[in-house]
């Protein structure tokens, strides 16, 4: 831990309407790292994203990301200082072509009156073929994206958060309902991705988290139960008792 | 002894009736009947009236008949059909006495009968006959009556009368001219009038007030009562608004139920619920035309048996749109709304065809009409009767939703409908049924709305905007927003009307609730959490 | 929700739009050429029907606002008819003075109602309604603020879905009860009417209403152009974006709200620009403009023609208003069923309208697949969220 802290969560809680989600808990993430986020159900790691990108606001606490508090920005703000988040459900535009999608998350023109007079560049072009090349959607470039498959959906959101070139990527779930040799790639895609950039990875697939090969946090009860190498974190009484041991 | 009271008290009349007018002061009050004089006459009446004489209820009963004949040498008679009596003695005559005339009437004497009757009166035996003359004397308030006033106050066992006299008393002391012994007196009149309020003591108190030779204590007193009266007059006038407004929130409040509880079960609005609300008004006349013809005798209780065949005719209409047209498009509420807006022109041309373009004449029951004063309020028996009902309503739905299977799986699709589903719960019929119960209490509204307002094709363009606004303010999934919605709706409305005007009110209203959406989007009561989505 | 809206992507050529632009102009300029033939020729058309004409393509402006709302960015709107009028009425004030000492009371300064109230002097906000250049800046200024403060205040809190809805409809109806007072210093009831001419042209000449009609023609010609090029570039995909799944555009480091804001604030000065031109050529301009109904009829227009298309919303307007026309002369107490009927109809069995039927979306490759109807299940769960969150 002698990398500089990219991301800093200091004793965050939210309350709604009497339960507690999120219950001091406190998290740091390096520059450069990626991290594997694991829990049971309720354990509070879809809130812990929202706090991080503006979506809830914690009720005490503070978030900083490069030391600025987050928790006073909202949704965009915090996505424009280089954080992006890939949704547990895929989120991606339906009724746009695949490369519709890819060119609208592109990093930089982000105002309204800007992006009505943008014209495409050749830069964008490469870099929305680039995109389009690393998802291997290439083939798919023109398709309706409601109408790819599950999977295809999933890499075109992950392609999409590429495009935004954030500094930290929040990914939540990203194998669920994918075959093995898909989440394998995906584990391979993501391990491509923290060479540049840091990760935080919500998962419950133990294979996935084991092929990712990086540090676990394990989340209960909206606060940390442990943390460290996944090997260290499943040995931990504790941790099978509340989640492996179930 | 009682007679030995009387005799000091017309002693005491004729002291005060002779401080009124010394001119005209006489032994033989009979003497001044005979005087031809109206002036004079009327001084005699009042005289009469506290004499004792047992011959002054016919005589002046006489007089009001115009009975009562006078001969040029002072003789009095009364006519008693063909005969004549002595009003001396009471004694008939044997002969027509010679030159009779009739006493004549004219507005001052007719005033003069008028009090000394209540002078009388204060002494009947019948409690309204009393009450009423307490009342007259109060609003004549006559300074000769004073000594009758305090006779009749002192022997007064019943309160409300008792209470009524001490008004006429204070009224009375304050009539008379301005004197310092009588100080204390005076500023006890105005506290008693300025207690009881009402335009006709602030009548007196503001004369007391502006007269420049009243003494400087009392004036004061009487300014700061007639600053007191407008004060609380002005209160009871807002309360009064107040309550209209209550009447239209209860009004609103059954429209918008019928809405909430679709929207909040179907995320569905429902444009037709006006025309809904039509409908049931129409049914409440069909109801009550139906009776008068098969069954008078039920006539009064017809408004009853209208409730409960609007709330079936409309809750089937209810169920009908929703099998033949909601349910094909679920998922796209805008759709909805723009479909049941085409079926509500429909509904509206419909009722136009078979019921004309005129208001109709929906009867309400003589149980509803009329209405009593509540303080300085005016409260209209229809109109609480329709806030009962809506409260009534009201909690029979709390009631429905709480206790009930059909209430039960009705919340659950309201809190997560795909949960729900999963759960087994059929959402079909739940939606059908939701549906058909909003559409029912729409029939329920429309009952009550053709008790105060007009009832046309056009009835339902009239609330469904006020309702909307409800809805949006209540916020969806509790009825507890919708009647707090409700209800601030109808009485900031009717509260600000007085104010700015009823137009501006209700654009005041409207932009009050647009800025307040935009600080709580979800209305009064949100709910919160992370499955919110924004 | 998203899967009902037909994509934008290439669904709105530009030679279709261009296709409707030009019939649009060569309907307006042969109608215009018609109407100043004399009487005696076969193909002389008369003021009325240029006047009905000029009508139709003003509720054509209004139809096309209300798509670029609603069919690209998603919003409902109940109460566009606010813009109309208000353009109308910045119009119609121009027009007023224009009457000068000929109106009833002869009063060179002051129109004709206000000496009916008594007033002495023009309230404030009549000021400069003597410039024709005033006025014009008036029809776009007064519905695009309008629509800015109340646009910002909605979607900056998030207001979205039928809540904005009736918020509209709440907002139309406040102006219609505004307007419908005499102290508001809008002619109250009556309106403002009675107009003798234009920039000295008379309003009742052949010539100038030829010209307008024109003019008009024109007009919508450059406004379906310049929305064709706000829908079809990189913003109408934002626009879509932003309908069809408004957070995740956030969490892309955009805001929503201002997108929204743009496009509804262009739509309102349309709206605006559409209700100028709409007095000129009917030569009035009341309160019963405000009202809802004529606001939620604007919307069955764009629903008919095809939402989401603008030379769908055209011709939707057009058609619709034709049918109105010739409905209401043959068969009044009829009208308001076939209305009715246009509702259902096309919310059932026509969702893409008619230009969507007739123009299906060219066919993308081979393996392109339309995505599948929406199982029930999933429908419900919109539904759910609608209603949860609406």
């Amino acid at each position: 831990m002698n990398a500089p802290k990219l991301l800093e969560m200091r004793d965050v809680s939210v309350t709604f309407d009497g339960f507690r989600a999120i219950n001091g808990l406190s998290l740091t993430l390096a520059a450069g790292e990626m991290r594997a986020i694991v829990g049971p159900n309720g354990a509070g790691k879809t809130t812990m994203m929202d706090i991080i990108t503006g979506k809830t606001r914690p009720d005490s606490g503070s978030v900083r990301f490069h030391g600025q508090d987050l928790t006073r920005l909202d949704e965009p703000a915090i996505a424009r200082m280089g954080i992006g988040r890939k949704f547990q459900k895929p989120t991606v535009f339906e009724a746009l072509s695949v490369r519709e999608n890819l060119l609208l998350s592109l990093s930089g023109l982000r105002g309204p009156f800007s992006v009505l007079m943008a014209r495409l560049s050749g830069k964008e072009q490469a870099r929305v073929d680039h995109l389009l090349d690393m998802t291997r959607l290439g083939d798919f470039a023109d398709h309706q994206a409601g109408g790819m498959s599950h999977g295809q959906k999933q890499w075109l959101e992950i392609g999409m958060l590429l495009g935004q070139e954030p500094e930290l990527l929040l990914v939540d779930e990203p194998v669920a309902g994918m075959t093995d040799a898909e989440t394998m790639a995906t584990a391979d895609l993501l391990r491509e991705i923290n060479r540049t950039r840091s990760v935080v990875v919500v998962e419950h697939d133990m294979d996935f988290v084991r092929a990712l090969d990086v540090g676990v946090t394990v989340l209960h009860e909206g606060s940390v139960l442990a943390e460290g190498a996944l090997d260290t974190v499943s040995a931990d009484p504790r941790v099978i008792e509340v989640y492996l041991g179930r | 002894m009682r007679s030995f009271v009387r005799f000091c008290l017309v002693a005491a009349f004729c002291v005060g009736a002779a401080f009124a007018a010394p001119r005209c002061a006489r032994a033989d009050v009979f003497a001044g009947l005979a005087s031809g004089q109206f002036d004079t006459v009327a001084q005699a009446i009042t005289e009469l009236a506290v004499s004792g004489s047992p011959q002054a209820g016919a005589v002046l009963g006489a007089l009001e008949q115009h009975q009562l004949f006078f001969t040029p040498d002072g003789g009095l008679f009364l006519r008693d059909g063909e005969a004549y009596i002595d009003a001396r003695t009471g004694q008939p005559v044997a002969t027509s006495p010679e030159g009779l005339a009739a006493v004549r009437l004219n507005n001052r004497v007719r005033k003069a009968l008028a009090g000394a009757r209540a002078g009388m009166d204060l002494f009947s035996a019948d409690r309204a006959a009393r009450l009423h003359a307490a009342t007259t004397l109060y609003e004549r308030h006559d300074p000769a009556a004073l000594p009758v006033l305090q006779q009749a106050l002192s022997a007064e066992k019943d309160a409300a009368i008792h209470k009524e006299l001490a008004l006429a008393h204070a009224a009375t002391i304050l009539a008379q001219p301005p004197a310092d012994d009588q100080l204390a007196a005076r500023i006890q009149a105005v506290a008693a009038l300025r207690a009881t309020g009402g335009l006709e003591a602030r009548g007196i108190l503001a004369g007391v007030g502006a007269n420049e030779s009243e003494n400087a204590q009392v004036r004061k007193a009487a300014q700061e009562a007639v600053a007191s009266i407008n004060w609380r007059l002005r209160a009871w006038s807002i309360g009064q608004n107040a309550f209209y407004g209550l009447s239209y929130g209860s009004v609103l409040l059954l429209a918008a139920t019928g809405l909430a509880i679709t929207f909040g079960v179907m995320g569905v609005i429902n444009m037709a619920h006006g025309e809904l609300v039509m409908i049931g008004a129409y049914v409440t006349w069909l109801v009550q035309q139906g009776v008068r013809s098969a069954a008078p005798a039920l006539e009064p209780v017809s408004l009853l048996l209208a409730i409960p065949v609007a709330f079936c005719v409309c809750g089937g209409l209810g169920v009908l749109i929703e099998r033949g047209l909601i349910r094909f498009l679920y998922g796209r509420p805008l759709e909805t709304l723009l479909a049941t807006w085409g079926l509500s022109l429909i509904m509206q041309q419909a009722v136009r065809s078979v019921f004309g373009p005129t208001n109709i004449p929906v009867a309400t029951p003589g149980w509803l009409t009329g209405s009593f004063a509540l303080g300085g309020m005016d409260i209209t028996l229809n109109r609480l009767a329709i806030l009962v009902f809506a409260f009534l309503v009201l909690g029979t739905l709390m009631c429905v939703l709480r206790r009930t299977p059909l209430g039960l799986e009705m919340r659950a699709v309201t809190q997560n409908r795909r949960m729900a589903a999963l759960m087994g719960i059929r959402t079909p019929r739940v939606d059908a049924l939701a549906f058909g119960l909003g559409a029912g209490l729409a029939g329920l509204a429309g009952v009550a709305v053709s008790q105060i307002d007009n009832v046309s094709p056009n009835l339902g363009q009239t609330y469904i905007i006020d309702s909307f606004m409800v809805v949006v303010f209540g916020g969806v999934g509790n009825l507890w927003g919708t009647l707090a919605a409700a209800m601030t709706l109808g009485m900031g409305g009717k509260v600000l009307e007085p104010v700015i005007g009823a137009v501006s009110a209700k654009i005041a209203i409207l932009v009050l609730v647009i800025l307040y959406i935009q600080r709580n989007p979800r209305g009064m009561f949100p709910v919160r959490g992370r499955g919110v989505e924004s | 929700m998203n899967r009902l809206f037909p994509s934008t992507s290439g669904a709105q050529g530009f030679a279709g739009v261009a296709r409707m632009a030009v019939v649009v102009l060569v309907g307006a300029v042969v109608l215009a050429v018609a109407s100043l033939l004399p009487e005696s020729s076969p193909l002389h058309v008369s003021a009325f029907t240029v006047s009905l004409a000029g009508k139709y393509l003003s509720y054509a402006m209004l139809a096309l606002a209300v798509d670029l709302v609603w069919g690209f960015a998603g919003i409902l709107t109940l109460g566009h008819a606010a813009f109309f009028a208000l353009g109308g009425y910045a119009m119609g004030m121009y027009l007023m003075r224009e009457i000068g000492a000929r109106g009833v009371y002869g009063n060179a300064s002051l129109p004709d109602f206000m000496i009916f109230l008594s007033w002495t002097k023009l309230p404030w906000y009549w000021w400069g309604s003597g410039h024709f250049l005033w006025a014009c800046l008036l029809v776009l200024a007064v519905p695009g603020v309008l629509a800015g403060v109340f646009g910002w205040l909605a979607f900056r809190s998030r207001v979205s879905g039928v809540y904005l809805s009736i918020m509209t409809q709440a907002l139309t109806y406040a102006l219609m009860l505004a307007f419908f007072q005499n102290g508001f210093g809008f002619g109250g009831n009556n309106g403002l009417t009675d107009f003798k001419d234009i920039l000295g042209a008379d309003l009742h000449s052949p010539v100038t209403r030829a010209v307008l009609l024109v003019i008009t023609g024109v007009v919508l010609a450059l406004a379906l152009m310049l929305s064709r090029f706000v829908v079809a570039g990189r913003f109408g995909n934002l626009l879509v974006a932003v309908r069809d799944a408004e957070s995740r555009t956030r969490f892309l480091g955009y805001r929503p709200e201002q997108v929204k804001l743009l496009i509804w604030v262009f739509s309102a000065m349309l709206a605006g620009v559409g209700g100028a031109l709409y007095v000129t050529q009917v030569g009035i301009i009341n309160p019963g403009e405000f009202a809802p109904a004529n606001s939620i009829e604007s919307v069955i227009w764009v629903a008919v023609g095809g939402r989401g298309t603008l030379s769908g919303a055209v011709l939707g307007a057009v058609l619709v208003n034709m049918g109105k026309t010739v409905f209401t002369a043959w068969l009044p107490e009829f009208w308001l069923y076939g209305l009715g009927l246009l509702f259902l109809v096309t919310t059932l069995f026509l969702p893409k309208g008619l230009w969507g039927c007739l123009n299906p979306p060219p066919v993308r490759r081979q393996k392109t697949s339309r995505p599948r109807f929406p199982a029930r299940k999933e429908m419900r769960h919109e539904c759910a969220k609608t209603s949860g969150n609406a």
